[in-house]
């Protein structure tokens, strides 16, 4: 069923009981020590769509992507995969789901093609060596194979984290500031990968400073959000 | 449109196979966490003779309360290495949004723990308690409740540091969280060990330290799972 509905959402097919938006939030709240980050938020994310939040520091962009990807829980609102609750089908929910955080989940003590290896593995992707070799290749890292994480700069941790993207069956890419760290060119390499994995009828929600120019505006979506200063409580 | 395929699920085995081998080349490859518990142990238990002084009777009758309670006290140590370096590193989110269940990565974190600071403990204990005097009918009975004592310390442990590990100075309050429930283990053990130095068999208070184990092998990972999904949030 998964292909036919995403097929129609991808034709903007107006049917209700068709149309089944990958990824939901209705009026999700979030309160953070006791300030109120963002209220009543609605968020329908379909096949295709790239969603960039956006905001100044500490207006709760990466509070927003913990409670879509399930880590956090909204103060108020739910959060649904293809109209169901994520927390009642979270297995295929996570199967679906690829969440970068602003930290890269790389260990030190391990290579870079071990971590590689260990996070596709996590999420049920067999890989040999040949295979790691050749997407760690994509992100730029030829020659570090078999280096220590830990001698490794922040922005080559990232692209380790980075790599499971090319490797990746699902169809959600949640990223917070998936260009930190990154040069220029890995960059372009990575709106390359974004376009491919769209047309392909995946969804990307991420926040960046950067201006995501390359992606048409129909495709581009974006919530912004404004540091305010509602406290509750008072 | 597509991508190819969905994601396989592994089976449980293969799980835990996974995460267990690597917890223990990390360990491996970063020996503090091996060493650092064992030498500590081993300190402890040494500096009692020095400062008790030499003497055989005195050093036997308190034996096994000084090598319990150091290797309550090493594994307490040692707890922090569990989802710290995870938590910080954002690992541990990767293992809670993957599509294994939770428990069994925490089974397979919690055993290669075990393996880690559990097992140097009890390889290293019969040689401390020579040092000790401890009483020669007492040998099996200090290496059985080790053997069922120790994973419930790892065990038990891992539930207060999946409530900690969001908290940045957890150090005090894991071990106002955890020592009160080592204390049952810590009693039945001694018991037991006192028990085999008289002669008398002692295999109630194994049992009791067997129910323990079972016990929290069968539970905690449930709890570590809901407790790690608190602290992340």
């Amino acid at each position: 069923m998964s292909a036919t509905n995403l097929d129609n959402a991808n034709l903007g097919v107006n049917n209700a009981n068709e149309k089944q938006s990958l990824l939901s939030a209705s009026s999700v709240t979030c309160i953070r020590e006791e300030r109120l980050l963002f209220d009543q938020l609605n968020i329908e994310i379909n096949a295709g769509d790239i969603v960039q939040v956006e905001g100044p520091n500490g207006s709760g962009k990466t509070s927003l992507l913990r409670i879509l990807a399930g880590l956090s829980l909204p103060y108020e609102g739910k959060v649904q995969y293809r109209n169901q609750s994520i927390s009642t089908c979270q297995e295929a929910f996570h199967q679906d789901l690829l969440y970068l955080g602003h930290l890269p989940g790389v260990k030190g003590e391990m290579s870079a093609q071990e971590n590689l290896q260990f996070n596709l593995a996590l999420h049920g992707i067999k890989s040999n060596i040949v295979e790691t070799e050749s997407t760690l290749a994509q992100v730029n890292l030829t020659g570090f194979e078999e280096s220590l994480a830990s001698h490794l700069s922040a922005g080559q941790h990232r692209k380790i984290s980075l790599a499971r993207l090319y490797k990746s069956n699902a169809r959600i890419w949640i990223l917070d500031e998936p260009f930190t760290a990154i040069d220029k060119q890995g960059v372009q390499a990575l709106e390359q990968l974004f376009k491919a994995h769209l047309t392909q009828g995946g969804c990307i929600i991420l926040t960046t400073h950067q201006d995501l120019l390359t992606f048409p505006s129909q495709q581009l979506k974006k919530i912004t959000l404004d540091y305010t200063f509602d406290s509750i409580g008072e | 449109m597509n991508k190819p395929m969905p994601a396989t699920n592994l089976s449980y085995r293969s799980v835990f196979a996974l995460i267990f081998k690597r917890d223990l080349t990390i360990a491996l490859r970063h020996k503090d966490d091996i060493i650092n518990p064992l030498l500590f142990f081993v300190i402890v238990v040494t500096l009692f003779p020095l400062g008790i002084g030499p003497e055989a009777q005195t050093l036997s009758r308190i034996a096994p309360g000084i090598i319990w309670v150091a290797a309550l006290l090493a594994t307490l140590l040692s707890l922090d290495r569990l989802f710290k370096s995870d938590h910080s590193d954002g690992s541990l989110e990767q293992m809670l949004l993957s599509p294994q269940p939770i428990f069994i990565l925490v089974l397979a974190k919690i055993v290669a723990h075990w393996f880690i600071t559990g097992l140097p403990l009890i390889l290293i204990a019969p040689l401390l308690a020579v040092l000790l005097h401890l009483n020669e009918q007492s040998y099996g009975a200090l290496i059985l409740t080790l053997l069922l004592g120790t994973p419930v310390l790892s065990l038990l442990g891992a539930i207060g540091v999946a409530l900690t590990v969001g908290i940045k100075k957890g150090g005090v309050l894991l071990s106002l969280l955890v020592l009160p429930l080592y204390i049952p283990v810590l009693i039945f053990a001694t018991s037991a060990i006192d028990t085999a130095a008289l002669g008398l068999p002692y295999s109630g208070q194994l049992a009791i330290i067997a129910a323990l184990f079972f016990g929290s092998l069968t539970l905690a990972p449930f709890a570590v799972a809901a407790a790690l999904k608190v602290s992340t949030n």
